[in-house]
């Protein structure tokens, strides 16, 4: 298979994660479909690393996936602490800062 | 074969990421990304990354998912009920709302998907409709453990401590937010004796005394 497939299938998944991110309320979900936008980027990286031969951009692809483990572990650390305050978990109704 | 199995994976993939934004369960939804992320290292390794495929599989696949799934246990029924109840009224509805809501998202999406492709392959880069560069398979070939641990702990050995210090970071904060806190009720205020408030004299000047709380 070209590359070229690996490319359209990332922006594919980039696309139907943005969907999400813009449609769903579940403060859960759009930290999932989060995580598809940057399994997006990440396929095309490694696409890429692949189209050179270079390490570079697999290094990439594992320190995205780092910094996606530490986004979640702080947005879950969030949705926690909202569902102890008895608060709705729905982020059209969560649209104040102050606590 | 290379072609049938990125057509079967390809199929996973999108399958997973549909039913992510689809599915109204939090729970299913999570199951969905599982699926996802193990299609996607199928592709991870027919694009030669093997260390990175297994990275996906256990620390993705495994462990995050298991965190996700336990926070969607933890919050579960709440979320559902308002999930299914009235969001799945508002945007599972039929009112103008909704359907101007989902076609909002639909047109953002095809529009966002549209200027992608251009972007990725009108570019006329001749690299693009290639198969990749040559690849000869060997202990230290390319994406294999020890290549990428190599890369790791020479060339990019700044990434890999500043990755390790940014994990730290999120842990820490992730404990921070999600302790139980006391003061907000009020009835959580009374004083804890401890076995040192026995042994120590009055005015040693402690933090307790500091604040102006004498034990």
């Amino acid at each position: 298979m070209t590359i070229a497939w690996y490319l359209a299938l990332s922006a594919i998944v980039f696309v139907l994660g943005a969907v999400g991110v813009i449609t769903r309320r579940n403060p859960l979900v759009i930290l999932l479909c989060l995580e598809l936008m940057l399994n997006g980027a990440n396929l095309a990286l490694i696409a890429f690393a692949r189209m050179w031969g270079n390490g570079d951009g697999q290094i990439l692809a594992l320190v995205v996936m780092t910094v996606a483990a530490c986004e979640v572990c702080i947005g879950l650390g969030m949705i926690v602490a909202i569902y102890r305050r008895r608060l709705p978990i729905d982020v059209d109704e969560l649209r104040e800062l102050q606590g | 074969m290379s072609a049938v199995l990125f057509f079967i994976a390809a199929a996973g993939v999108i399958a997973g990421a549909v039913g992510v934004v689809v599915l109204r369960d939090p729970f299913y939804c999570v199951l969905a990304l599982v699926a996802h992320l193990l299609s996607l290292a199928v592709l991870f390794l027919l694009l030669r990354a093997e260390f990175v495929a297994a990275v996906q599989v256990l620390v993705y696949a495994g462990a995050v998912m298991v965190l996700y799934v336990f926070v969607v246990a933890y919050v579960g029924g709440e979320g559902d009920r308002s999930e299914i109840g009235q969001l799945g009224e508002r945007l599972g509805g039929a009112g103008p709302v909704a359907s101007g809501l989902r076609l909002g998202g639909a047109v953002l999406g095809g529009a966002l998907l549209v200027e992608l492709l251009i972007a990725l392959l009108g570019t006329g880069l001749e690299a693009i409709g290639g198969k990749g560069a040559p690849y000869s398979p060997g202990p230290h070939a390319f994406g294999t453990p020890a290549y990428v641990g190599e890369l790791l702990l020479t060339r990019f050995l700044v990434v890999f401590e500043v990755a390790s210090f940014l994990l730290l970071i999120a842990a820490v904060g992730a404990v921070v937010l999600a302790r139980r806190r006391r003061g907000l009720g009020g009835q959580d205020e009374r004083e804890v004796l401890t076995p040192l408030d026995l042994l120590r004299p009055r005015d040693t000047g402690t933090m307790a005394e500091g604040v102006g709380k004498h034990s």
